[in-house]
């Protein structure tokens, strides 16, 4: 009852202070158009902005008291304000050496690029290091089991860490920071691989039935609207019951099931996207010219029909594979994607999430499933940056 | 009656693109006194709607006015409060759209739209306002004007929905109306109605207004005085008349000087020449739906044959029946008397390189990918066999003939050209291909009226070069009188008339070719009064038609 | 009005086709499983007497068509068949298979009533304020608010649900102890209890939801608003709330509604994840329960329930952007 007439207080004591704002702004600047046509709204909503961010600041504040419960109960929000400013300034100095660096198209890009988008690409290329030299960075084996288990991540001794595991250790002792390395490896690669799948099949299948039209164009698209109507986590969740049925103890092969049958489920997204921007662009007077002039099927497709198709086309690629990798990271956190001993983010989670609820007195040994899950949402987070930036740049001339 | 109505003062405005903000016009003065009628001409990206709507003190996302002054009744429009401007727009200064259609709410009937203005301004009662509307629907010769307010947009035809925004207009009895080229969009035959009725409700309310358009003939029955505008600068500006009869700036004196291109008319051909295209007896259909019925004409060596109609006459579905993207349900084309096949997915490669095309937009007809040499490179490689550098001497050539300097555009990309050159890469693709016949499907209407001359010129002189043949589908007569040897009228998917140019357009003609005609606006201020008389004022547009 | 119901009976018979193939589908799927279905849930070790006592009861005896068809002329009447799990156990303990213990159907029934309560506390809580949010966005567009919104809607449609969830009972369970991370929900619960209970999963869903939702609203009301009648609107004076309520609202219509549909089908395969992680007595946990333990009968029965819920939606949607087109409301 408190909260809510504390929260009741503060919302008049913004509204108040909302209509104080405007009417200084006003008085200040001599009726600028800018306050003189401010909707009491936009008042409050810059009112509302100031609080919040004073509150994290006080947070991040609070989180460095000496007082040990206040700073455990603050502990997450302030090293989440640490990670925003550390990210933001690595991704201000990426965005500027970007501008300076490289051949003028890239300058080019890197001057029109929001602060978002750069924070995107350069995680993005992060991963991808990671992910092509796990092997080299990680410090112990994927599978390798360590001495101790349940080290606390941190690596002080005196909170129950140990040096030799920066994030501690899991259950049976293998080493986090490791698996978390491999886990970019292995998650990310098998879900790169199943959207490359998804595109051979959705894209080709796509501009097919754009181009030739006709019984081909009808049967696809109809299949594709049944697959559909089934929703993909659940047809996926139902093809890797049978899957597992076949696989039998091969965990690899459930692997390798599981990219094909979510490669499937995913085409039939990139077909619908494929044809119709292949619709699109068959319409034009220069497919019809091509025609005329008797040009065969793979000059169209090739030549005509893809070199205009890469813009869309590639922002898509980018939402599919966010979308593949959170199924695949959900198939796995429910325990049926990607089988143990390889590490997988997904599995991690689900494995360490019992040590949440030690936060309060505890934070770090909490941090290790939030590791997991934040390194799946950062990465996703970062290409819907970049692809974001790119929808807005092919859609902003028009605008 | 000389009281100063709108007074703009170096009008500045700046867009943005590109994240820059760029000046889109460069200081333009503009005065408006109380009845008078100004016209706004000029070609694509001259300003022309941007200081239309800047002189009601708005201007469109991305827009912004960067200097001057908008005066309306000595009120300031540019450092006016939103709510001072809201007041004026809709009762003060109203505003009819180019496109009716996508301007009128899809969700609303006309008559709520109408009256939506007087109500909110409080200056009629809801039943005062839609008796007025009715009143306003009759004297703008609306059919039904007591029912037809009550329809929805899409039950209403264009040129009716035009004439109902203009009533929308008037609901408030406004001081200003701008009109942004409100018959660009429709047919001659509809357009006459719509520019009388406008001139008939502004002139019996005494209202003034600025009438945008890129159209000299129109803007010389509307205005009272001319404004030309280029590239976001004032040209000139005087009384119609004067401007029309003794324009002082040469950029004027171009855009006048326009009309006078004209070819010799070719003598009749010998009737036992084989002709190279001829149309027999073509009947064809989209699905269920007849588009044309039984369409027979023929095309001879180094003849241009123009077909002209209006939008849904057939003229386009004719020629996808020549090149065989649409096989005719009956009848067919011949080719140097030779029958061609019906569907072009079964014409041999000779047969396809000796049927070229020309489209209307450059801009989807060149694949914006491609650069200038690998379009016109293709043809010459894929028909000719020439490859490495014969290819690109070829290439060279053509560029040449298209007056378009090899060195400089060989590695361009489309988007890197304009309009005019655009379209003249068009025709070099189809010259690569070495035909005899090519169709130029409303080749010119994209293009400002300068670049369009230059085409038509280029067209005519590779005719006489190359002894081509063309298919010239226009709605445009003035470019046929240019251009054309021979002229084929259609309407409704059926051929009304046909025969050599001269002959077509001196009467007598077939009544719907004399209604076509009489419809093209002229330069002769007076046309349109003329033509009011001649006809009478119940006897025009699609009430014409209809009577046919 | 007769071209529009006609369309509508069109929509209605194709979404009843689509239900009857997306059925053949799952039966065809499941039916791929290698070898005999009560070898595959019994495995090696399993008695000859068992894997005959389930083959029987399961008709596996019988062609896959009348099969197929006697299982889909029950899942019409409401009968889903039996359960493995329970088969498996009734067999053991050597009582008649069958029996009111095993029907899938007795299993689902509560489980789909707390899946959709949890999904309608969802919709009211996300429904409004996603479309409130959208609207704003759409009209202050490129402001602040705008970017700031786009930054954490965009943040959170790529967090995994699961990350969501583990995030919400991070603050408002641990942290700050508000509300349960658990969700374990009973017969004859108190509906302020119920709802409590309820609120946490409710909350992650509400998250995803609102960002997908709030997003394709300001995109649906920025087309709009760019068209050429919204500028007429503004021309003829008339006030922004004018605008947007007269104008901009009845035509968004159609749009809006689309988007609600969407989300709310998006829900349905959300719900899974957050249920395992609240461990929510719902049908998503229940599907993934089956999934594991290869409890055929119900992870059909569970598909078809998916499904179903999401043509409808689907066809809902379509329907009632249909009804909201004047082009079709008033043929020519």
């Amino acid at each position: 009852m408190m909260t809510i007439l504390n929260l009741l207080l503060l919302a008049v004591g913004m509204a108040a202070v909302g209509w104080v704002f405007r009417f200084l702004g006003q008085k200040i600047t001599g009726n600028k158009p800018y306050f003189r046509d401010m909707s009491f709204g936009v008042a409050f909503g810059f009112v509302f902005g100031a609080v919040v961010l004073v509150w994290l600041v006080w947070s991040y504040v609070l989180s460095h008291s000496s007082d040990p419960t206040v700073a455990n109960k603050y502990f997450f929000l302030g090293k989440a304000v640490e990670g925003l400013v550390i990210f933001a300034i690595a991704a201000w100095i990426f965005r500027i050496l970007g501008r300076s660096v490289g051949t003028n198209a890239t300058r080019k890009l890197f001057r029109s690029m929001p602060l978002t988008a750069s924070f995107g690409v350069l995680t993005i290329l992060i991963y991808a290091f990671v992910a092509i030299f796990a092997g080299i960075l990680a410090p112990y084996g994927q599978e390798e089991i360590l001495g101790a288990a349940n080290i606390v991540p941190g690596g002080n001794p005196a909170m129950g860490g140990n040096p030799d595991y920066p994030l501690g250790t899991d259950q049976i002792g293998r080493d986090i920071l490791s698996r978390l390395i491999y886990g970019a490896q292995n998650t990310v690669g098998i879900a790169f691989a199943t959207t490359v799948l998804a595109f051979f099949i959705g894209g080709t299948l796509g501009f097919l039935a754009a181009t030739l039209g006709g019984w081909l164009d009808q049967i696809v698209s109809r299949a594709v609207d049944v697959l559909m109507a089934i929703p993909s986590l659940i047809f996926a969740l139902l093809l890797m019951t049978i899957a597992a049925a076949w696989a039998g103890s091969e965990k690899g092969l459930l692997t390798f099931y599981m990219v094909l049958i979510i490669a499937v489920i995913d085409s039939t997204r990139v077909f619908r996207l494929a044809r119709a921007v292949g619709l699109n662009i068959v319409v034009m007077d220069y497919i019809e010219a091509a025609k005329l002039r008797g040009e065969g099927l793979g000059y169209l497709i090739f030549r005509e029909i893809l070199p205009n198709a890469t813009a869309p086309l590639l922002a898509e690629f980018g939402l599919r594979f966010c979308f593949v990798f959170l199924t695949i990271a959900s198939l796995s956190f429910l325990g049926v994607g990607i089988q143990p001993p390889l590490a997988d983010w997904g599995t991690m989670v689900r494995d360490l999430a019992q040590f949440i609820n030690f936060a309060a007195f505890a934070p770090q040994v909490a941090s290790a499933p939030l590791l997991a899950a934040g390194a799946i949402a950062l990465l996703t987070v970062a290409v819907n940056f970049v692809v974001d930036w790119m929808l807005h740049k092919s859609s902003g001339l028009k605008e | 009656m000389s009281e100063q109505l709108l007074k703009v003062r170096g009008l500045k405005i700046e867009g943005r693109s590109d994240e820059t903000w760029n000046q889109i016009v460069n200081g333009v003065d503009l005065d408006l006194k109380k009845g008078e009628v100004l016209g706004l001409i000029g070609e694509s990206g001259a300003g022309k709607s941007t200081v239309g709507l800047a002189s009601m003190g708005f201007t469109r996302d991305g827009c912004r006015i960067s200097d001057g002054t908008v005066e309306f009744d000595g009120i300031d429009l540019v450092n006016a409060s939103a709510a001072v401007k809201r007041d004026l727009l809709g009762k003060r200064i109203a505003y009819v759209a180019q496109s009716a259609a996508a301007s009128f709410n899809p969700a609303h009937r006309l008559i709520d739209q109408h009256t939506e203005a007087p109500v909110q301004h409080k200056v009629l009662g809801k039943a005062e306002s839609e008796a007025d509307g009715v009143e306003l629907y009759r004297k703008l010769r609306l059919p039904n004007p007591e029912e037809i307010g009550f329809r929805y947009p899409h039950q209403v035809s264009g040129g009716q929905l035009q004439r109902a925004m203009t009533a929308m207009a008037m609901a408030c009895r406004p001081d200003l109306i701008i009109f942004d080229e409100p018959t660009t969009a429709l047919d001659v035959t509809t357009q006459i109605e719509v520019l009388a009725s406008i001139r008939e409700i502004v002139e019996e309310f005494d209202t003034a207004a600025i009438y945008i358009t890129h159209d000299l003939a129109v803007v010389a029955q509307m205005a009272d005085k001319i404004k030309v505008l280029l590239k976001g600068d004032e040209v000139e500006e005087a009384e119609t008349r004067k401007m029309l009869s003794d324009p002082q700036e040469d950029y004027t004196k171009s855009l006048w000087a326009v009309r006078s291109f004209k070819r010799p008319q070719k003598p009749a051909v010998h009737t036992s020449a084989t002709p190279v295209i001829s149309v027999q007896n073509v009947t064809a259909a989209y699905g269920k739906i007849p588009v044309l019925h039984d369409v027979s004409f023929d095309i001879h060596e180094g003849r241009t044959v123009a077909v002209v109609g209006e939008s849904g006459s057939g003229k386009s579905t004719t020629a996808r029946c020549i090149t065989g993207l649409l096989p005719p349900k009956q009848g067919h084309v011949e080719f140097d008397g030779e029958a061609l096949p019906l569907d072009y997915r079964k014409r041999s490669k000779m047969q396809l390189r000796q049927a070229q095309m020309i489209y209307q937009m450059a801009d989807t007809a060149l694949n914006p990918r491609k650069t200038i040499g690998e379009l016109i490179g293709r043809p010459v490689q894929f028909y000719m066999g020439l490859t490495g550098a014969e290819k690109r001497k070829r290439v060279e050539y053509l560029l040449e003939e298209i007056e378009l300097e090899p060195s400089q555009y060989y590695n361009r990309l489309p988007s890197e050209l304009s309009g005019g050159q655009k379209q003249r890469i068009g025709i070099a693709r189809a010259l690569a291909a070495e035909p005899k016949f090519i169709i130029c499907d409303e080749v010119t209407s994209a293009l400002d009226q300068l670049v369009a001359e230059g085409i038509l010129k280029l067209l005519a002189k590779l005719q006489d070069e190359l002894n081509l043949s063309y298919m010239f589908i226009t709605h445009d007569l003035a470019t046929v009188k240019s251009i054309a040897d021979e002229v084929v009228v259609m309407k409704d998917g059926r051929v009304v008339e046909q025969g050599l140019k001269n002959d077509m357009f001196t009467p007598p003609h077939h009544p719907y070719t004399d209604l076509l005609l009489s419809s093209v606006p002229e330069m002769d201020p007076d046309w349109l009064t003329n033509l009011l008389n001649e006809r009478g004022v119940d006897n025009i547009g699609d009430a014409a038609v209809d009577k046919m | 009005m007769a071209s529009i119901l006609k369309i509508i009976a069109q929509r209605l018979a194709l979404g009843v086709l689509t239900l009857f193939v997306v059925s053949v589908v799952i039966f065809t799927a499941v039916n791929l499983l290698p070898g005999d279905f009560a070898q595959a849930i019994l495995g090696q070790g399993a008695t000859e007497e068992a894997v005959n006592a389930i083959r029987k009861d399961l008709g596996l005896d019988q062609h896959p068509v009348s099969r197929y068809l006697s299982w889909l002329g029950g899942a019409v009447q409401g009968d889903l068949g039996n359960s493995f799990a329970q088969a498996n156990f009734a067999s053991f303990v050597g009582s008649d298979a069958g029996s009111g213990m095993a029907s899938v159907a007795a299993q689902i029934g509560p489980r789909f009533e707390n899946t959709m309560f949890l999904a309608g506390v969802t919709a009211l809580i996300a429904v409004p304020i996603s479309i409130t949010l959208g609207v704003l966005a759409a009209l202050y567009r490129n402001s602040i608010f705008d970017r700031a919104t786009n930054i954490l809607t965009l943040s959170s449609i790529s967090s995994p649900e699961f990350f969501l969830a583990y995030i919400l009972i991070l603050f408002l369970a641990v942290l700050n102890p508000m509300l349960p991370s658990l969700s374990n929900i009973y017969d004859g619960m108190s509906f302020g209890e119920r709802f409590e209970k309820t609120l946490l999963p409710a909350l992650t869903l509400t998250l995803v939801v609102t960002a997908h939702m709030m997003r394709m609203t300001r995109a649906a009301i920025i087309n709009l608003l760019a068209s050429p009648y919204i500028e007429m609107a503004r021309l003829k004076g008339l006030s922004p709330m004018r605008v947007i309520v007269k104008h901009a609202l009845p035509n968004a219509l159609a749009p809006i509604i689309n988007v609600i549909a969407l989300n709310l089908a998006y829900l349905i395969t959300g719900v899974v994840v957050v249920e395992v992680v609240f461990v929510y007595p719902g049908i998503g946990q229940l599907f993934v329960d089956s999934v594991k333990i290869r409890d055929i009968p119900v992870v059909q029965a569970c598909c078809l329930i998916f499904a179903a819920a999401y043509i409808l939606l689907n066809l809902t949607a379509d329907i009632l952007s249909i009804l909201s087109n004047p082009r079709l409301r008033h043929p020519k």
